[in-house]
């Protein structure tokens, strides 16, 4: 009963989480943290890349634009941090369609490019400190504590859970959009883009749509940074996070929730525990890195398909 | 406007019908004012020899490349600039020449594909939808397509991996897929190309059946003997152009067909 080992692992995995910051001291609750961040991010960034397929190497600009809003809301309006998180998703969803819209049509590679340079150029607006609001290249300070219910979330394992959380409520909504109408079309488009069209999917807009629902959720991540740092400067946002969850995605198994999850443990782990290697922890990562990729290119946990939730929904399978 | 009255005439018999239809690639003219029409109810075979532009004419239909000069109609609707999956969704479906399958999916998923555009519900049905009506659409889908998957003969490969399937059956399932969308015409762009002799003839009775179900259906084949029993009506393409329309017996017999498959005798 291959489910029920899922169930279980997954249960498992969420119980020891849930009591992680019990045994852990601040330092590595900080690194959990952080984990969290990037696994939100690259879940995003699986919707867009592992789903359907779509080269963005350009993430960290929605990210960025995200954490912005939620810093300018925050420290020149004074709206609490946290009610910021729709807005911050919301604004950088519109900028993904916006910036999506025309080149999305573009093949792979083309793409790719394409995505990069919105990276940079967001990156490069944010240390010119546009519409002068985004502070140049000291970024934005002060950025109010988060409040919950009344509490006051400062404290690294207080955090923990507020990103945990979010890690759980994104992994529950997208596992159950990969199962549905929506999650297959996005596959379908990954699969190929011609015989999609021809089934009647309207590919222009899937691709489009999921572009800007993993942007939503990369500002909202972005949120969540800012609320946690107190202090965002555009340095955060480099091309090099881009490529870091790129790497996330693809070394995890595209289209893979746990792959995913996994991977961001060993991308944004694995150098904190190399740093005895001090200089060296950098080459020691990328070699691992290479590796891993030359002996399992398909990711280390590949997407399986979904063969059993269709038997289950569909009586007219028989035994 | 003499011609005009003929034209209305035969539209209002026919379910689809080229005018004039010409598409150039820069300066080649791979279609050149190419008119048949397609009866509803019927089986019509478009052939020709390779390069005759057999596979843009059904590239023009599916919307994959828009004409240059001419008119598509489909049941009275003009087709020129209608996206692809705008074209599907009045009721055209195809299959590919050279098989296009989502490769890494299961039968079922695949067949599903044309379902999707029937079915509604987008992100926030996705995530958060416990609505029955959902549920609903979702289990008549799986059961559409199981059925479908059944009927061209893909019972026991229902969740198999499309690349997994032999040949014979990646082209059943991608017949399966397009039957999903319940088409009223089938477009099939050489059904039997790689086919041994007996998966032929199973796709000679499946066509049969699927007219049965009064779909009507285009086709480009090579296999001479398919076309000749499957067809009731033949339209010859050469270097872009109609050389012949009729029926297998007149086609067949046609000098100018002859030639163009043979050569004239000074070539030989």
């Amino acid at each position: 009963m291959k489910p029920r080992v899922d169930v279980l692992g997954a249960g498992l995995f969420a119980a020891a989480m849930a009591v992680a910051p019990l045994f852990l001291n601040a330092y590595q609750v900080d690194v959990l943290n952080s984990i969290g961040l990037y696994a939100l991010l690259a879940l995003g960034l699986n919707l867009i890349l592992g789903e359907a397929g779509l080269f963005n190497m350009g993430h960290a600009a929605f990210y960025a634009m995200g954490a912005y809003t939620a810093a300018i809301l925050n420290t020149r309006y004074q709206i609490p941090v946290l009610w910021t998180l729709p807005l911050s998703g919301a604004v950088a969803g519109a900028f993904a369609l916006a910036v999506a819209r025309p080149v999305v049509h573009l093949r792979g590679d083309y793409l790719l490019i394409v995505t990069i340079g919105v990276g940079e150029i967001v990156r490069i607006a944010l240390v010119n400190d546009v519409f002068g609001i985004t502070g140049g290249a000291n970024g934005i300070f002060g950025i109010g504590r988060p409040r919950l219910f009344g509490l006051v979330i400062r404290r690294p394992e207080q955090f923990f859970y507020l990103i945990w959380g979010f890690v759980a409520l994104t992994i529950f909504l997208f596992l159950r959009l990969k199962r549905s109408r929506f999650g297959r079309a996005l596959n379908f488009l990954r699969e190929d883009e011609v015989a999609a069209e021809g089934s009647g999917i309207d590919t222009a807009y899937y691709k489009l749509v999921v572009f800007g629902l993993g942007a939503a959720w990369a500002g909202m991540a972005g949120t969540l940074f800012a609320a946690k740092m107190t202090i965002i400067s555009p340095e955060s946002f480099s091309f090099w996070e881009s490529v870091v969850l790129f790497m996330i995605v693809i070394l995890g198994g595209a289209g893979s929730i746990p792959g995913v999850l996994l991977a961001a443990f060993l991308v944004v782990g694995l150098p904190e525990l190399f740093r005895e290697f001090a200089g060296a922890r950098m080459l020691v990562f990328g070699l691992v890195m290479m590796v891993m990729m030359v002996v399992r290119p398909q990711g280390l946990w590949p997407a399986r398909g979904r063969q059993k939730w269709l038997a289950v929904s569909g009586k007219a399978l028989g035994p | 406007m003499k011609a005009a009255e003929p034209t209305v005439e035969r539209e209002q018999r026919s379910l689809l019908t080229l005018g004039e239809v010409t598409k150039s690639f820069g300066g080649l003219t791979a279609v050149d004012k190419v008119s048949f029409a397609v009866e509803a109810g019927s089986v019509v075979g478009l052939i020709g020899p390779n390069g005759a532009g057999k596979t843009t004419v059904f590239n023009l239909i599916t919307g994959h490349y828009q004409p240059n000069h001419g008119d598509i109609r489909f049941a009275g609707q003009r087709l020129n600039g209608l996206p692809t999956h705008r074209i599907i969704m009045l009721g055209i479906a195809r299959t590919f020449q050279n098989i296009r399958l989502f490769q890494q999916l299961s039968a079922l998923e695949n067949a599903l594909a044309g379902c999707h555009y029937r079915m509604r519900g987008g992100i926030l049905a996705g995530m958060f939808g416990f609505l029955p009506y959902q549920r609903r659409a979702e289990q008549e889908a799986v059961e559409r397509s199981v059925g479908e998957l059944e009927f061209v003969g893909l019972n026991q490969k229902v969740a198999t991996v499309a690349k997994n399937l032999s040949y014979g059956d990646q082209r059943r399932l991608e017949i399966a897929r397009a039957l999903t969308t319940q088409p009223r015409l089938l477009i099939l762009d050489e059904p039997a190309g790689g086919m041994n002799e007996q998966e032929t003839e199973a796709l000679i009775g499946l066509i049969e059946q699927i007219r049965a179900r009064g779909i009507t259906i285009l086709l480009i084949e090579h296999d001479m003997r398919l076309v000749m029993r499957a067809c009731e009506k033949l339209v010859v393409l050469e270097h872009g152009g109609k050389i012949a329309e009729g029926s297998p017996e007149q086609v067949r017999n046609d000098p100018r067909v002859i030639e163009a498959y043979l050569g004239t005798e000074d070539e030989v």
